[in-house]
């Protein structure tokens, strides 16, 4: 297999705090290569912004405890000194957030903010980064983008701002896009357009993306490769198809019965995934999942499931026997589904 | 913009109009001030009280001397604009008084606050920066320190171990700058630290408080994603959006000052208008303390008005019209 764009070995991030050890992500390995996308699901706290914010290294050392490798284009970000992951940052990977509302600065014009992130890279004029500026904005669908530029965040509706900060993300070419719940805060309608100008985007600049989030619906269209984190494991990961027709882990099984659809009728009630997350601090012994999981049986609270593949590539994190997980999926999941 | 500044103008004259309504009301309708007894002599008799009365125009109705007071004040009286009168006291007139005064004031207040702002900002920056550290610690010491010694005390211990145990600083007093600058210096050093070490304090908490605040900000994460240095993330993007409230604060401080810092100007005997106005109040001359209190009413609104035009400049979102 070719060098990965981005290969994460055994990933811990561990944050000490005066209650005990928040095991916020907790030894997780994945890789992306160029031109794909990998969706990351899970809920609040499952450890999915936290890893890829270490990714971008705004999560250091000085705040957390860090195990493992990073390795972007073959180098161990980890071990880089603060000056080669600043320059890393914004031309290497671009990372756009979840509220485009205050990841802005409010007090400067949207162009000075693009321009300040050319500036920060490429030995160019204010003319020439501000038309690069404008050039950008052009290519994520903002209309009268020589207006624009000179506005300020404020004057930009919420779409157009995760529009401003998807072009200020990619105004340097990074290889990688790292979308923190990019439509969260997003209507509905404008969510699509966002994610439609992300697959668009992604072709034209030749960037791999990773899309962050905890609507397993939002990436459905959007992922070649999804991977499923809870309490700062990864419990699922396979491509699209894997996880969508054949899931094989229980909690993956919650998140699709979760989605709403439009053939539901209106008197069936979506159905939840019982319980509350776990604490970081005391993670439950065994499967993390299992004082949540429906189908838990003797190991599950004693033997940590490894992620095992069922098929090369496709690999849950359960101790239910494949054959069991098939029969589930079908009986409960894919009928309702 | 400019029509906003027409329209607050206008409303600072009519602020001041209320505050020499007040003013004018508390000192003369009080039912135990007969400014005509304390100057009329130790056994005054009737003719001489009403004598008193007519010279200081006390014997109209009340809401006639205000008009007159509000007339002279808006279009100047027999000594110039704006008439202020003359005092009780020393039957003087005041507006010349004032404006001797006001260049001393106005030099403390400006040396003062160009010092604490020297010295509160970054304080601020650093130790919110280095929050929780020993730095941090050893600032915010400082400014604890700073903020509760009382003023009077603090001049005081300057002058104990500066002028009178080390006898490397001059005492107290004035000099002005026309006859020795190097002596002007030298009698101001000490008030302007005393001044600025209170606001210093203060100001040093105030923006650590509020750059914490904003370096916890989502644009500030963004600021560092897109590869900004660090020092371009704290000052261009941290210090920026910290800094708002150190302004408005800034704009209030030295319109208060500018009526008189009277702790700071009666220790090292600065004839400012502090020391104005306290004495005035001892002795009870009303003109002047009208006087004084309309000139410091009239430097607070004004102040205001800046700090609202400031904030317009500062802060995009706000927009006058």
């Amino acid at each position: 297999m070719a060098e990965a764009l981005l290969e994460v070995r055994d990933l811990k991030v561990h944050f000490p705090t005066d209650d005990g050890v928040v095991k916020a992500v907790d030894g997780i390995s994945f890789r992306v290569d160029r031109g794909e996308t990998l969706g990351v699901v899970g809920e609040s706290g499952s450890g999915k912004s936290v890893s890829f914010l270490t990714v971008m290294q705004l999560i250091t050392r000085k705040h957390a405890t860090l195990e493992g490798e990073i390795l972007f284009r073959g180098q161990d970000v980890l071990k880089l000194p603060p000056e080669e992951v600043r320059k890393l940052r914004g031309a290497g990977m671009g990372m756009v957030f979840q509220d485009p509302m205050t990841s802005l600065h409010p007090l400067f014009k949207i162009g000075f903010q693009i321009v300040e992130a050319l500036r920060a890279h490429q030995d160019i004029s204010k003319q020439e980064a501000l038309g690069q500026a404008v050039e950008m904005l052009r290519r994520v669908g903002i209309p009268k983008p020589e207006e624009r530029v000179n506005q300020y965040p404020h004057e930009f509706s919420g779409g157009m701002r995760q529009r401003a900060m998807i072009a200020m993300a990619l105004s340097l070419n990074p290889d990688l896009l790292i979308a923190d719940e990019p439509t969260t805060a997003l209507d509905v309608t404008v969510q699509a357009q966002i994610l439609d100008l992300l697959d668009r985007l992604k072709e034209e600049f030749n960037a791999a993306i990773v899309i962050i989030t905890h609507d397993l619906g939002v990436v459905a269209e959007h992922c070649d490769e999804i991977q499923v984190m809870y309490a700062g494991k990864i419990v699922e990961t396979g491509n699209a198809r894997d996880i969508y027709y054949r899931a094989h882990h229980p909690y993956t099984w919650g998140l699709l019965q979760s989605i709403p659809r439009m053939s539901q009728l209106r008197t069936e009630r979506l159905q939840p995934i019982q319980g509350l997350p776990p604490s970081l601090i005391f993670v439950p012994p065994g499967c993390s999942f299992h004082p949540r999981c429906p189908h838990r049986f003797e190991p599950c609270d004693k033997e940590v499931p490894p992620l095992l593949p069922s098929d090369g590539h496709h690999a849950s994190a359960c101790h239910l026997p494949l054959k069991e997980k098939e029969r589930i999926f079908a009986e409960e999941v894919a009928a309702r589904a | 913009m400019g029509r906003y500044i027409i329209r607050r103008s206008l409303w600072v004259m009519l602020v001041l109009l209320i505050i020499t309504l007040v003013t004018f009301s508390i000192f003369y309708l009080l039912p135990n001030v007969k400014p005509e007894l304390a100057f009329a002599g130790k056994q005054p008799t009737k003719e001489l009280i009403e004598q008193v009365k007519k010279q200081f125009g006390l014997d109209k109705p009340i809401p006639v001397q205000y008009g007159l007071f509000v007339k002279k004040l808006f279009l100047g009286d027999q000594f110039g604009w704006p008439g202020f009168g003359f005092s009780f006291n020393t039957r003087a007139p005041i507006r010349e008084e004032i404006f001797d005064r006001l260049g001393i004031t106005v030099m403390l207040s400006l040396g003062g606050a160009l010092l604490w702002l020297l010295i509160g900002i970054p304080i601020g920056i650093v130790s919110a920066l280095k929050r929780g550290t020993k730095v941090d610690r050893a600032a915010m010491g400082f400014a604890l320190f700073g903020v509760s010694m009382p003023v009077f005390w603090l001049a005081l211990l300057f002058l104990f171990i500066f002028w009178k145990t080390l006898k490397i600083a001059p005492g107290t007093g004035y000099v002005p700058f026309s006859d020795n600058p190097v002596e002007w210096a030298s009698h101001l050093v000490m008030p302007w630290i005393v001044l600025s070490l209170l606001f210093a304090a203060f100001y040093a908490r105030m923006l650590r408080g509020s750059m914490i605040e904003t370096m916890s900000e989502d644009y500030i994460r963004t600021a560092r994603a897109k590869g900004l240095t660090e020092r371009r993330v704290i000052f261009r993007h941290g210090v920026r959006s910290s800094i708002t409230p150190v302004v408005t604060q800034f704009g209030l401080d030295m319109g208060g000052l500018l009526g008189g810092a009277i702790v700071t100007e009666s220790v090292f005997n600065l004839r400012g208008l502090g020391s104005y106005s306290i004495g005035a109040v001892r002795d009870g001359d009303l003109p002047v303390i009208l006087a004084v209190t309309v000139f410091t009413a009239f430097f607070i609104t004004i102040f205001n008005l800046f700090v609202d035009i400031a904030y317009a400049y500062l802060d995009p979102r706000v927009r006058y019209s």
